[in-house]
């Protein structure tokens, strides 16, 4: 197998492998080529970094007001 | 044998470690208030929306109280009513068949700010991107990918919570997922770099 088809088959594994959706045997294989692959390691820092990025960009807080009228929702005590 | 006093003793009993229950079901709900909005901001367009969505799944889980079974998943029976209150409030009407062609790849998105941007700093290159950028591209995601986003990304739930609150098989929540984040990342190249994905 070539080097590129390996980095092709690299960008496969990066969702399953960040989400550890990956099989023992297709973990080890993924962590093999990363550790030398600067191309395919960087990226895979990238997919990281973007989730987080993501996670946070769309962490709008919850209005007060909600909360408490959630809580006013609650089923009075007698 | 009970004796004539003891039974409505035992239904008195019974009634107080109901509302004990329900009381300490209550405060576990809210609990999870913050959660749940997150999750809900990003299913529908606008807060209001997700305000209003919010409120009906609380009312909604304090009158069924008695169906969720203690011990197991909360979280995720909370969010199961949300979505599906998300559909029935119609928003399935909007569904459009996601026709475009096939995305591109994983590396897509860091290959085009690489080349558009440069690549000296390729440890911070994600701060390319705008908060707002990420919003609006996500936005753009056709819903039935986005919910699998929001639930596993910004919901933090596992593929197998996200396929019992969607109410699909788990291969289709990977699927999806994984679409999904493609979708994604090509408008994210487009907003952040103009370019057609």
């Amino acid at each position: 197998m070539g080097f590129e088809s390996i980095c092709e088959k690299c960008e496969e594994m990066l969702q399953p492998y960040l989400d550890r959706e990956l099989n023992e045997t297709e973990r080890r294989e993924a962590e093999g080529h990363l550790n030398g692959c600067g191309y395919c390691s960087k990226r895979y820092r990238f997919e990281e970094d973007l989730r987080r990025f993501v996670r946070s960009a769309c962490d709008e807080p919850m209005p007060a007001e909600l909360k408490a009228k959630l809580a006013s929702l609650r089923t009075p005590l007698l | 044998m009970s004796g004539p006093m003891a039974e409505p003793e035992t239904n008195a009993r019974r009634i107080a470690e109901e509302a004990r229950d329900r009381v300490r079901f209550e405060e576990e709900v809210l609990e999870l208030s913050d959660q749940v909005y997150r999750v809900a901001r990003r299913l529908v367009p606008t807060r209001e929306e997700a305000e209003d969505l919010v409120q009906d799944t609380y009312a909604r889980a304090f009158r069924s109280w008695r169906s969720y079974t203690p011990g197991t998943n909360l979280r995720a029976w909370l969010m199961r009513i949300l979505t599906n209150l998300n559909i029935d409030r119609g928003r399935r009407e909007q569904r459009t068949p996601d026709t475009r062609p096939m995305e591109e790849g994983d590396y897509f998105l860091y290959n085009r700010l690489e080349e558009t941007t440069g690549g000296n700093d390729e440890e911070r290159i994600v701060e390319r991107l705008s908060q707002d950028g990420v919003v609006q591209a996500l936005s753009a995601v056709p819903h039935d990918f986005r919910d699998a986003i929001v639930l596993v990304d910004i919901g933090d739930f596992s593929y197998g919570e996200a396929a019992q609150i969607l109410d699909i098989p788990i291969g289709t929540v990977m699927s999806r997922l994984h679409r999904g984040r493609r979708i994604l990342k090509s408008e994210l190249a487009e907003v952040a770099v103009g370019e057609e994905a």
